[in-house]
């Protein structure tokens, strides 16, 4: 039993970090019709964005992580103006394809800049956990979590309850009236592409002091963010962050009850049964955006 | 016109006089590296051809091999199986190399082996651990690491001293994973100790708190790590997080102990490592003199300290093909496979001398390597206290 609750907390940790992951992928997804498969890069660039602030910078860690977020998204923005907007209108095999070669780009970017060797980011946290009764949480992953639902609430409002999340979700319902409204068409994918992979970069921020930044870590963080999406249904926020939790629980017990040579099948038999039975996504239901 | 045509004869002349230096009239001997350079297991792979490179250098200084120089042709198997076959295959088409050094990973130097049998090149394989490499009949495999199993017994000795009762074990899931898994849990039984879990944990796995919170409920003392340096630290950094309370004890020799002091901090104390290189005391290994000048070389050349525990075997490797192809006295892989095995000599790790290993009639090559335990102690590393000279 006390094992249960301890999977329990792990995997509710960890499933917020996915969703953190796959809100940033659904967005981009829902709102620009785009398969970003560099979506990991910027979850890297965010993790080496926080080492640079605070080993090279000197910045301290709260400060770091916010740097962290405006490198995600100038570096978002850079990229839409530079290789979307020239597409836009072209197929979504086009662009996607576009995205594959940044990401490859990217990565071997990181190696050439850092090294393969795994760098370490420091963290101002005790490492002794925070125990309540059997369950053992550490401090740092407890601010993560606080932090990556601050976000996620954070990105909800912003699309829900502001002109530039109003003039988002105009434009991708239909462009042309959004256009005669009066509502810049470049300067909202510029936008939300900033937006996506900004909170992608938060994601590498919070996650890297927990792990290590490396230059392929964003291809783990990639397939997670996908799976997250593909539970969740493409473009539901709301569908991301439960598809998160929920595949981060069914890992973890998945490798705590069955096998852990197996943890990520898991994972994967889920969105098996998920596309067969309800392809649209486990909560399509709920309001689309966009 | 004419100003044209002198110009092409000076540059002609000028590149033919780069080309061959003085005592290298003939040309180079090819060597083939395949290893991880990016992917998951970067760093490691980095290192090894480092370590390569220096061995190279280091022959070449001396007047090559019956002198002709050694080249190495270097590929990149991004810590991936399918990269590993098609850099092997690349490496004996293309570039036409009579010898390869590789491929790192067990699971990457198994995929590359059907190429070395379909082509007839030897490779000497210079990490990898899993116990099928020399057992497939594949008599152009030789090894000069450890399989997990020789580890295991080089181990056996301390089981007492470490006080193992009751074990658990935390592996890569791969061949190499499973087979140190294997060879351990067998050990361990045979020494009286109970072994609980056996947990496995993808190569690129970052999040390890499922298993560990499994761990934590057996109750055991001692904790077996193997895995490479990056997801140790991840382990120990974890187990920590959960007071796991264990001795931990990494095999396989990929741990980099300085680099886990430095990127697991304290969450690396008192855990120990088994290695096959401790440049920490190069006095201490087999030939002390060639340890301590490989260590400064490493330093010389601006190469981190950490990697050192994986760099010698890039040295030994190059050193033990270039040791047979002076032997065979030319170039051609099937001399060069014949005379791998009349090969002889003290590299960093110690003697390197193949004995046969596998299915009689296509036996692999196998070596016995030295094998060393140390300790993390007090941010340091250290002999364990039962070694330590008193």
């Amino acid at each position: 039993m006390d094992a249960l609750l301890q999977h329990l907390v792990n995997g509710l940790v960890l499933g917020g970090t996915y969703a953190l992951l796959g809100i940033g992928l659904t967005l981009i997804f829902g709102l620009m019709n785009l398969v970003n498969f560099a979506h990991g890069e910027f979850y890297t660039l965010g993790a080496y964005a926080t080492f640079a602030a605070l080993a090279l910078g000197g910045l301290n860690f709260f400060a770091a992580i916010a740097a962290a977020i405006v490198v995600g998204a100038a570096g978002g923005a850079l990229c839409e103006r530079v290789l979307l907007r020239p597409l836009r209108g072209e197929s979504i095999d086009t662009t996607m394809l576009v995205m594959i070669g940044l990401w490859i780009a990217l990565q071997n970017g990181e190696l050439l800049a850092w090294g393969g060797v795994a760098k370490s980011i420091p963290h101002p946290f005790p490492t002794a956990p925070l125990t309540l009764g059997p369950v053992g949480i550490a401090p740092l992953r407890l601010f993560v979590v606080a932090a990556a639902l601050a976000l996620i609430v954070a990105a909800w409002l912003l699309i829900q309850r502001t002109r530039l999340g109003c003039a988002m979700r105009a434009t991708f319902q239909d462009r042309e009236t959004a256009a005669l409204m009066g509502v810049k068409i470049g300067r909202i994918h510029t936008a939300t592409f900033a937006f996506g992979s900004a909170l992608a970069a938060a994601a590498g921020a919070l996650l890297g002091p927990i792990f290590l930044a490396y230059p392929s870590m964003g291809d783990l963080a990639s397939l997670k963010a996908f799976s997250v999406v593909i539970l969740g249904g493409l473009g539901n926020l709301a569908g991301a962050t439960l598809g998160g939790l929920l595949l981060g629980i069914a890992e973890e017990l998945g490798a705590g009850y069955v096998s852990s040579g197996y943890r990520d099948a898991v994972g994967f038999v889920i969105i098996i049964l998920v596309l067969l039975f309800r392809p649209s996504g486990l909560f399509a239901r709920t309001e689309r955006i966009g | 016109m004419l100003k044209r045509w002198w110009s092409t004869v000076l540059i002609v002349l000028a590149v033919g006089g780069l080309m061959a230096p003085a005592g290298f009239a003939q040309a180079p001997i090819k060597i083939g590296v395949i290893e991880p350079l990016s992917g998951a297991v970067a760093a490691s792979g980095n290192y090894v051809r480092m370590g390569a490179e220096i061995g190279r250098d280091w022959i070449n200084a001396r007047g090559g091999v019956n002198g002709r120089k050694v080249e190495l042709v270097i590929e990149d198997n991004k810590s991936d199986p399918k990269e590993a076959a098609s850099a092997a295959e690349k490496l004996i088409v293309r570039d036409k190399v009579p010898a390869i050094m590789g491929a790192w990973g067990s699971s990457m130097t198994l995929a590359a082996m059907p190429k070395l049998e379909e082509y007839g090149v030897p490779m000497v394989v210079e990490t990898s651990s899993a116990a099928s490499i020399t057992r497939r009949g594949n008599p152009w495999i030789f090894r000069i690491s450890p399989p997990s199993e020789m580890e295991a017994l080089g181990l056996e000795r301390y089981v007492d001293k470490l006080g193992v009762k009751r074990a658990d074990f935390l592996a890569v899931n791969t061949d190499w994973g499973r087979g140190a898994v294997g060879a351990f849990g067998d050990m361990l039984k045979k020494k009286g100790a109970t072994v609980g879990a056996a947990e496995f944990m993808d190569q690129a796995a970052t999040d390890m708190n499922a298993q560990i919170t499994k761990i934590k409920g057996t109750g055991g003392d001692t904790l077996f790590l193997t895995t490479a340096v990056e997801q140790i630290t991840l382990v120990l950094k974890q187990a920590q997080e959960q007071r796991l309370g264990r001795t931990v004890v990494t095999t396989g020799g990929s741990s980099s102990p300085t680099q886990l002091i430095k990127q697991a901090g304290a969450a690396a104390e008192g855990s120990y490592h088994i290695v096959f290189f401790m440049p920490w005391f190069p006095e201490a290994m087999p030939d002390g003199k060639l340890a301590k000048a490989f260590v400064d070389e490493w330093a010389k050349r601006g190469h981190p300290f950490e990697g050192l525990t994986e760099g010698f075997r890039g040295h030994d490797g190059i050193a033990t093909i270039a040791e047979a192809v002076k032997i065979a006295g030319k170039d051609e892989a099937k001399a060069i496979q014949a005379a791998l095995w009349k090969v002889s000599f003290t590299g960093l790790n110690g003697p390197i001398k193949f004995d046969k290993d596998g299915p009689a009639g296509k036996e692999s090559g196998q070596s016995k390597p030295s094998i060393f335990l140390v300790q993390i102690k007090d941010g340091k590393v250290a002999l364990p206290d039962f070694l330590a000279k008193k």
